[in-house]
């Protein structure tokens, strides 16, 4: 390499004499670390004033960042933000399928569907399923023989999973049909072609490369309902953020225990953002250059950072 | 690949029928208010390769996407390989066939299309298998066989692995033409193959074509590359404003068409 450097810097002046070495000066950014300098100082003035403030309260943090209850309650969130998720994203799909349906009555359905749960807030939709029995005390699915008290069937839990879980499948349906849309149309004229069926081709097909589109905002939702699921305290269901308000109920700590719930949220969407690049990244596979992982990006920083060895330019 | 295990690039015709594959009866077609195919007869021989010629918007692609019924007709009648395109008959009456049907007949028909459309999600042998492994529900290890030796001729053998952004456009059509041809159709439809190709790469998928036709395969090919007609065409049909204006043997139409429009046309092309 260092014959092909040499080469190629011969027209410019002034060149070296033959058989001498070049020592490669890269370019210097003094801007960038100016700007790097200001954000760690204001971040350090930040958590010094937040670990200094003693009205934290962070022997209370650290004391119940671990208490059974709260553990209990964490799970119960994740648990409720998965499930309603499975809701969400199943449902959405279906939804997604009607509104690019042939037939107008179904899709008109779909629509009425995503109107309604858009245009109303939460908050509300879970304080009706909540409510259920009031509306419907009995309820037969207009079938017969089936016979079911709405008040027992309509626990907290199960009104928490139909508010989150519909509401969310409205939304996603609308992510869904974008990435529907974002397959070319040829795509499926040539599954057609080859004999596959309409729901073969839109499973094996449409969906996986609308995925690539699906995937990033179904990430996001998924925080997203992560923090929408304290919105069931209000039903008295003990997720992550009502185990916190019933201990503080007590302890008359509503400060450290909103951070524990915080700081327990903030472990879970991270966790949950990592989790999506790889799933992004297994969607992207022959379709774009993959993005480099954590590991990847870390090795290509230290390998521009670090000074050139003489003749190692390859 | 030893010859035992190859497939060769035959197709699979009924012998019993003496029907043509092919045979279309004032065959109508509208887009709304657009009357884009305005009565079309048209005949293709068993084992015939017809090329079909004329300008743009004139009805090739439509016509041919009646064919498979990925367009339906709206008046005339339409047969391939003896059977009403969409429909069964059964006695005096003929029945509507359903999705299922009309799937598993589209099946035996093998398209390629201008602009490839494979599957890029899918390696170039996954785009190969994934049809007759769902539509014919054949075990994949019958269909990997079939697959790898179509792949090897058409001269891709090495390629199994990749994905298709990563071919050139001649290769991915060739990969298209091996997909097609995977499910073992009886009939070949090509609508534009080469048009969107860069000109040194249309030779190759031009050579497999050749191949295929000479393997006794029925092809209706709509075409701009007046050589391989006059070569590989048994007949050429001139299309234009949505009928059938000219047709012959390759060499009378293209050397001595006798309709003005075709001359025009022809013209123009070269
Ligand atoms: N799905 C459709 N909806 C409405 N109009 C259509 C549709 N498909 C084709 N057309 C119209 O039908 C006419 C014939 O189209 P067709 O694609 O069959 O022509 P063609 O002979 O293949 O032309 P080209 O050489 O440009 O491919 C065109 O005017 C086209 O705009
Ligand atoms: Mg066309």
């Amino acid at each position: 390499m260092t014959a092909d450097l040499r080469r190629s810097s011969e027209g410019l002046s002034p060149s070296p004499a033959p058989g001498e070495d070049l020592t490669v000066v890269p370019k210097r950014h003094p801007g960038r670390w100016v700007a790097a300098a200001v954000v760690v100082l204001i971040g350090v003035a930040l958590l010094r004033s937040v670990v200094g403030n003693e009205r934290f309260q962070w022997d209370v943090v650290n004391l119940y960042l671990r208490d059974v209850s709260v553990a209990q309650g964490l799970w119960l969130t994740i648990w409720l933000t998965a499930v309603c998720m499975v809701v969400g994203v199943v449902l959405g799909i279906v939804l997604a399928v009607m509104r690019i349906s042939a037939n107008p009555v179904i899709r008109s359905g779909a629509f009425g569907y995503v109107s309604f749960f858009r245009g109303t807030p939460l908050l509300v939709q879970l304080l009706f399923w909540y409510n259920l029995a009031a509306l419907y005390p009995v309820i037969t699915l207009g079938l017969p023989g089936i016979h079911l008290d709405a008040n027992q069937l309509i626990t907290p839990l199960t009104a928490a999973i139909l508010g989150l879980g519909l509401n969310e499948a409205a939304y996603m349906s609308e992510i869904v049909r974008a990435g529907i849309i974002s397959v070319d149309h040829g795509q499926q004229e040539a599954a057609g072609a080859l004999g596959l069926t309409r729901s073969q081709t839109m499973r094996r097909v449409i969906l996986p490369q609308a995925m690539r589109v699906i995937i990033p905002p179904t990430g996001n939702e998924t925080i997203g309902m992560l923090k929408m699921t304290s919105l069931v305290s209000v039903l008295a269901v003990p997720d992550l953020l009502y185990s916190a308000q019933i201990i503080y109920n007590r302890t008359f700590q509503p400060i450290p225990l909103l951070i524990v719930a915080s700081i327990w949220y903030l472990v879970v969407t991270t966790l949950l953002t990592i989790g999506q690049f790889y799933v992004e990244r297994h969607f992207a596979r022959g379709n774009k250059v993959l993005p480099p992982t954590p590991l990847q990006r870390l090795r290509a920083l230290l390998a521009t950072h670090t000074p050139l060895a003489k003749g190692d330019l390859s | 690949m030893t010859e035992s295990t190859s497939t060769r690039l035959t197709a699979a015709s009924h012998e019993s029928q003496n029907d043509p594959m092919v045979r279309a009866e004032q065959v109508r077609k509208s887009f709304g208010r657009l009357e884009v195919l305005k009565g079309v007869d048209l005949t293709i021989g068993r084992g015939e390769v017809v090329c079909m010629v004329g300008p743009s918007g004139s009805g090739k692609s439509t016509f041919l996407r009646c064919i498979n019924h990925l367009e339906r007709v709206d008046g005339g009648r339409l047969w391939v390989d003896g059977q009403v395109v969409g429909y069964e008959q059964r006695g005096n009456k003929l029945h509507e066939l359903a999705d299922k049907e009309i799937c598993k007949r589209r099946g035996q028909i093998g398209m390629v299309f201008q602009h490839f459309n494979l599957f890029p999600h899918m390696t170039v042998l996954e785009n190969l298998i994934e049809a007759p492994r769902l539509a014919l529900k054949q075990p994949k290890a019958d269909v990997t066989l079939r697959a790898l030796s179509l792949l090897e001729q058409v001269g891709l053998a090495d390629k199994r692995s990749a994905y298709p952004r990563h071919l050139s456009g001649g290769q991915q059509q060739r990969v298209a033409i091996a997909r097609a041809l995977c499910m073992q159709p009886k009939l070949m439809l090509f609508d534009e193959p080469t048009s969107a190709l860069d000109p040194e790469l249309v030779g190759d998928v031009l050579a497999v074509m050749r191949d295929l036709a000479s393997s006794g395969m029925t092809m209706a090919v709509v075409t701009h590359e007046m050589s391989f007609a006059r070569e590989v065409a048994d007949r050429v049909v001139f299309f234009d404003a949505g009928q059938v204006v000219e047709e012959g043997p390759a060499s009378q139409v293209i050397n001595d068409p006798q309709h003005e429009r075709t001359r025009a046309f022809l013209r123009a092309v070269r």
